[in-house]
Order: structure tokens, then C-alpha cells, then sequence
């Protein structure tokens, strides 16, 4: 299997209220082309699902959208993308204020080697959202809350963040995202580590933070892109194939590699 | 179970007995080598100890004196310059001829021989301190010349002792030792003393201090500058021919002789900048670059160890370089960096060649009190007392060695608690 020639994505890519639009983004490894113009809008509150077989970028498209890219010395990012009408790629841009605008959460609970309260407190505190030790508190309290940890935790927060359980870890990451108030938060496979309970818990949680943050997340259970999201784009080969509502996708593919990716022909 | 299965176990089966055999021959191999090592350290142990142990005491003739005020023309009341101006040297050599009463010249020079030079400065100190003793008949531990010392210790009673001592001699060593006025005592002098040329005066407080303060120097300089270093190097520094470049050179200085570090030290330091030879403050210096490739080299390694997953936390929360490295990275790779620091300043520590080049092999009697005054250092010593015929100095050598080790195994222990005390698992 190759790249297609002259390749339009078909279905939906683009929509009326963007939060952020990729435009003819290509992303290289060195020499290596890994992601191939790819043109695609997430919409303001709607949680987009990333599916496509192993190796075909999801996961390096995702980390263009809040630069983590830069992190490796020999990824390059052509094309734009936008948030809220501005090209984060722009010299002019410091990645500082951008990923605390566009938060991540990690395939494996990433928790720092400190108490839960340190976790979830390390954002507000390196951005100055806390004008107090009593406000930091209620950010900490209500981070834990929103990410359902805060009842199985409010008696350690003061314990080392790595004590916990695998999932409640996942969830202690996502608190600490969503402590600082993002606007979009960008999730790599969050469950791929967790077992049914902790994913169940997960999603319902994604659902929930939808009516605050626009979320993409790649996902490797078409089951799970079907349940938490409504729109789903299928890249293939560092394409991207096909962007349609999920119901759709799902049910009536419109792209054959799509078709036999979700039959399980191949992936 | 079907017939391939049957005979992959018996195949396995077959097998074991070779395994088993490579096993076991491992492990004797792995004893043998460990059991070697062990020896190793047992003979070198007990060779240091067995010839060192005795520099921890010294020779004393416990007498009573009289401090004749009259003799040496001085009173409880006479003003310090004075005091310390009074002949206490002649005042024991009247006190030992009244006492033991030698015939002739020969007779009695032998016997002042038998007293240590450091026994009127004994008495010296005794008068600084307390004037009100003069005048009295004290009592007073009189440090014996090193010969007594060694006869008292090694040859009493054996055939050698008439090589050193004349007939007379040994009858007053034996009266001496019958009455039990000649006795062995803790020898304070070996830690209170710098160095001397005679072996019973001779201390290592000088060389100590001169290694504390030279570490010092190193420290304060090697470990904020490698440190520094090993997080640019890391962290910041784009990846390129150049970093490559140092980098490469980094690990080739971790390798070169430490002799050559003393070359380029008195090129340096000495004949260019100045600095005095022979100061704990150029042997600092000269250490330092020598520790620097070990701590950059640690240091680096403890920050790559430090997992990408809790740097990608960090970023992705917002958090700029600075801070990540500073927040997360740091404090992670602290033990690894304070580690490789101590294993350098062990290194440091006994490391003789490179100060022989800027001079601290100089005799030093003075201990010395800051940086910029001569000094030597503990392997120096050791290296400068070895080289003296008196067997007194072989044992003070080997005194000294066995102090040299209880710093270093202190040192290293430190490492390992500091280590353990530290670690956080992530
Ligand atoms: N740091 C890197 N350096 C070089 N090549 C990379 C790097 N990271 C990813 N790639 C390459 O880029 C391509 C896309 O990788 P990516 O990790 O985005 O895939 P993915 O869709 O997330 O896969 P998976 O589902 O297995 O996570 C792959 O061919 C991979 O080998
Ligand atoms: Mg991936």
C-alpha cells in the first residue's frame, strides 16, 4: 500500500464555528513524510474522534496541534494551523501560552513524582491563576471533581500522585489538564492503559467536558470513537481520508479504506 | 500429547543437563572472581592495618619534675614572652642527668637522645597554660624519641636491640619499662601535629586540613560549573557538530592522565595567572578539572534518565524549558548528580600525581589556616613519608593510609545514603 495521488479527504472536514483548522499540513521526520496535507476543522465543543491503523499519524497530527512536535529536533510542520483564526506555527507565537490554551493528556499516565495536590496545582501555579492558597485549593478541589477523582483521593491529597491505580492516575492527568482552564484538550489513546471500569469512567468524563473544552482524541476502539464523539476522521498512510459525523462513519462509510479499516480488514 | 510434543521434552529435557552445567560453572566462575577481590582487599587491608595500627600510639616516660624557678630565671608572674622563652630543653637535661646520673660525655648525650625535642615543648605548653605550676614538682608524659619509640613497640627483648642502643641505654630502657614509667599512650601528636622531621612530632592535622580546604576549592568550583554544564549540554544546547564535538572532548579529559591536569595547572595557573604554588587554592584549581569531566558526565546521565514522560507532563501543561528543567528534571536528577559529585571528590581526594606538579610536595610544618597558604594534602603526605628511611615513618605512612580510607569510605558511604535518601521512583 502507497499514499494516493492527489488525494481529497471526502465527507465533512470542514465546519461553521472552528476552534482550530489544520490547512494543507504536512509534518516530516527529517526526510520522512509522515503526515500528508492534511486539511481538517474542530469544531467549538465537539469532541473529534482520530482513528487509522498503527503508524499512520494520529498521534503526530495531534502533537502538531499544540507543538509538542517541537520537542523532537528533527520534526518539521508545514502548512497552518489556526486557533481562533491564528496561525500557531507564527514566529511570533510562544508555545508557552499556547498548550496552556490547548492542553494534552498522555497514552500513559504521565502523574510527577509528587503529591496530588502538587499535580493538579503545578499548572495554575506556573501560569499565576491563583491569587491565593485558598483559591489554589479550589482549583485542585474542583479539578479532581470534574475529573471524578476527588471523592476516591480527597483524604491523600498530600500522597504521592504515582501511589495511585493506573486509571485513577489517567484521571489525576486529566485534572491536572483541566486545571488550567484550557480551551481545547488534545487526548492520545487516554484509555489504552486502563481496563473497562476506568475507560467507562473516562468517557463519561470526556462527554461531560464537552460542554467546556473542544476535544480531539485518537482512539484506537472504533467503539469508543463511536460512543464519546461526534465527528470521526480516518487517516491512512498519513492521510486523511475521511471526516464525517461518527454515526456515519460508522454505518455508511463513504471511502473504501475507511469501509475496510472499520470491517477490520485491515488495521 | 502428541509425538512433537513428546519430543521437545525430551529435547529440553536433553538440554537441561547442559544448561544446568553452563549454570553452575557461571557462578563458580562469578564467586572465584568475587572471593578474589574480597582477598585482594583483606591482604591490602591487613598489610595497612597490621603496620599502621602502632602509629596510633607513642612512647612516654612518665616522670615528676621540679620546675626550678630559679633555673629557668622565670615566675608565675613573668609575662608570656618570657615564659615561652625559658629553657625547658636544658631544664629536662638537668633533670634527666641529676636523675640517671651518665658518666661522660657520650653517656649523656645517648641519654638525652632518648627524649623526644617535642618533651620541652611539652612543658612549654604546660607552663602557657597554667604559670601557676612553676616552681612545683609535676607530673608530665615525656614524648620519647623515636627510636624508644620503636624499640618499645617492635625490638624490646629481641637481638636487634643492641644495633641502636648502647649497654647503658638498655639498662635504663629496661628499668624504665620494669618500673612501668615507659609506657604507650594515644598518640594525640599524629592528629594535633603538621609535619616534622621528627617522625615522633610529625602529624597529619596539616595535610588534613590542606585536603579539606583544597576540596573545598574543588567543590565549591566543580560542582555549580559541572552541574551547569551537564544541564546546558542536556537540555539547551542545539544538537550539532559542535555539542558533538564537546561532547567527545568531555569524555576523552574523563580519561586523561591526572598528571597531565598538574602540567596544565602550573602552565596556568601558576605561571601565567600567578596563583602561589603549593596552595590548597591551585590544587583546587588543578582538581577541579580533573572532577569536572566526571561530574558533567554523571550529571548528564542522571538528567537522561530522567523519564521523557514527566518532561511531556510539563510541556504540555505550559510550562516553559526553564521551568521544566528547573520543576521536574532537576530535582530528579539531584541524587545521580550528587553522587557522581562525591565519586569525583573521592577521586579528588586521593589523587597525589597532579599536586606534585604545582608543588604541594613541599615540606609543610605550619597547618595551614585558608586557602592561599602552603600546604600538602593527605596522599601527598603519605607518598612524601614513604619516601623516609625512619621506620617510625613507615608506620605513620601507613597510619596515614588507614585515615586516607576512613575518609573515602566515608565519602562513599555518603553516596549511597545520599542516593538512597533521595531516590524517588516515578
Ligand atoms: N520521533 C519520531 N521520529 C521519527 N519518526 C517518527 C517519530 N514519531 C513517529 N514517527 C513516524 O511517523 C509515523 C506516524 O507515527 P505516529 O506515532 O503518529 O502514528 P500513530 O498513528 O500514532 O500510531 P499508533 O496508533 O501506533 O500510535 C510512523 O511511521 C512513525 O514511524
Ligand atoms: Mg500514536
Amino acid at each position: 500500500m502507497s499514499i494516493i495521488e492527489n488525494h481529497e479527504t471526502v465527507g465533512t472536514p470542514f465546519c461553521s464555528n472552528p476552534k482550530l483548522s489544520a490547512r494543507d499540513v504536512g509534518v516530516f521526520y527529517g526526510d520522512k513524510q509522515a503526515i500528508f496535507d492534511v486539511s481538517l476543522d474542530i469544531g467549538s465543543n465537539e469532541v473529534i474522534a482520530l482513528i487509522g491503523p498503527s503508524g499512520c499519524g494520529k498521534s503526530t497530527f495531534l502533537r502538531s496541534l499544540n507543538r509538542m512536535n517541537d520537542t523532537i529536533d528533527i520534526c518539521r510542520v508545514t502548512g497552518e494551523i489556526l486557533l481562533d483564526g491564528e496561525n500557531i506555527y507564527d514566529p511570533k507565537v510562544d508555545v508557552v501560552p499556547l498548550r496552556a490554551t490547548v492542553g494534552m493528556v498522555f497514552q500513559k499516565p504521565n502523574p510527577f513524582p509528587k503529591s496530588i495536590y502538587d499535580n493538579i496545582s503545578y499548572g495554575p501555579r506556573i501560569h499565576g491563576l491563583a491569587s491565593s492558597r485558598v483559591d489554589l485549593d479550589e482549583i485542585v478541589e474542583r479539578s479532581l471533581q470534574r475529573a471524578g477523582l476527588w471523592t476516591e483521593v480527597k483524604d491523600r491529597l498530600h500522597s504521592p500522585g504515582t501511589g495511585l491505580s493506573g486509571g485513577q492516575q489517567q484521571r489525576l492527568c486529566i485534572a491536572r489538564t483541566i486545571a488550567v482552564e484550557p480551551e481545547v484538550i488534545l487526548m492520545d489513546e487516554p484509555c489504552s492503559a486502563l481496563d473497562p471500569i476506568a475507560t467507562a469512567k473516562i468517557e463519561e468524563l470526556i462527554d461531560e467536558l464537552r460542554e467546556n473544552y473542544t476535544i480531539a482524541i485518537v482512539t484506537h476502539s472504533m467503539q469508543q470513537a463511536a460512543r464519546v464523539s461526534q465527528r470521526t476522521a480516518y487517516f491512512h498512510l498519513g492521510q486523511l481520508i475521511e471526516v464525517n459525523n461518527t454515526d456515519m462513519v460508522f454505518t455508511t462509510p463513504e471511502h473504501q479504506l475507511t469501509e475496510a479499516y472499520i470491517t477490520g480488514r485491515f488495521g | 500429547m502428541t509425538d512433537s510434543a513428546m519430543s521437545t521434552r525430551a529435547k529440553v529435557e536433553k538440554s537441561m543437563k547442559k544448561r544446568r552445567a553452563a549454570e553452575s560453572r557461571f557462578r563458580t566462575y562469578g564467586l572465584l572472581s568475587v572471593l578474589f577481590g574480597v582477598l585482594c582487599l583483606v591482604v591490602l587491608f591487613g598489610n595497612i592495618f597490621s603496620k599502621g595500627f602502632s602509629a596510633f600510639s607513642q612512647t612516654v616516660l612518665t616522670t615528676t619534675i621540679h620546675l626550678d624557678t630559679d633555673y629557668l630565671g622565670v615566675t608565675a608572674t613573668s609575662d608570656p614572652q618570657e615564659l615561652r622563652n625559658a629553657d625547658y630543653e636544658g631544664l629536662i637535661k638537668q633533670y634527666l642527668k641529676d636523675t640517671y646520673e651518665p658518666s661522660g660525655r657520650r653517656e649523656r648525650r645517648d641519654l638525652y637522645g632518648m627524649v623526644s625535642v617535642g618533651a620541652a615543648w611539652q612543658l612549654q605548653d604546660m607552663v602557657l597554660e597554667n604559670p601557676s605550676l612553676l616552681g612545683q614538682t609535676i607530673h608530665i608524659n615525656m614524648t620519647m624519641d623515636d627510636d624508644v619509640d620503636q624499640w618499645f613497640k617492635h625490638d624490646r627483648g629481641t637481638a636487634n636491640e643492641a644495633l641502636r642502643f648502647s649497654e647503658q641505654q638498655l639498662v635504663w630502657l629496661h628499668d624504665w619499662v620494669d618500673s612501668g614509667a615507659l609506657h604507650g599512650r594515644f598518640n594525640t601528636i599524629f592528629f594535633t601535629n603538621g609535619d616534622s622531621r621528627e617522625p615522633e612530632l610529625a602529624g597529619i592535622r596539616g595535610a588534613i586540613t590542606g585536603t579539606f580546604l583544597t576540596l573545598l576549592v574543588t567543590f565549591l568550583l566543580s560542582f555549580p560549573i559541572g552541574v551547569s554544564a551537564a544541564i546546558y549540554l542536556e537540555e539547551f544546547a542545539p544538537k550539532n557538530r559542535l555539542t558533538e564535538i564537546v561532547e567527545i572532548n568531555i569524555n576523552n579529559l574523563a580519561a586523561v592522565p591526572s598528571i597531565t591536569f598538574g602540567l596544565l595547572g602550573l602552565a596556568i595557573f601558576i605561571n601565567i595567572f600567578g596563583v602561589s604554588r603549593s596552595t590548597p587554592l591551585v590544587g583546587g584549581l588543578v582538581l577541579t578539572l580533573m572532577t569536572l569531566p566526571t561530574i558533567i558526565i554523571s550529571g548528564r546521565a542522571a538528567i537522561k534518565a530522567v523519564p521523557p514522560s514527566i518532561r511531556e507532563a510539563a510541556l504540555g501543561l505550559g510550562a516553559s524549558k526553564m521551568q521544566v528543567v528547573f520543576h521536574h528534571v532537576l530535582p530528579l536528577a539531584l541524587p545521580g548528580m550528587l553522587t557522581g559529585t562525591i565519586i569525583g571528590m573521592a577521586q579528588a581526594l586521593g589523587e597525589t600525581a597532579p599536586l606534585l606538579m604545582i608543588g604541594m610536595i613541599a615540606f609543610v610544618v605550619d597547618v595551614p589556616g585558608f586557602i592561599n597558604d602552603p600546604s600538602t594534602v593527605l596522599p601527598v603526605q603519605i607518598f612524601l613519608w614513604s619516601d623516609s628511611p625512619e621506620r617510625a615513618f613507615t608506620e605513620r605512612t601507613s597510619g596515614a593510609i588507614m585515615v586516607l580510607l576512613g575518609f573515602l569510605i566515608l565519602m562513599n558511604t555518603a553516596a549511597v545514603m545520599l542516593r538512597r535518601r533521595l531516590e524517588r521512583r516515578w
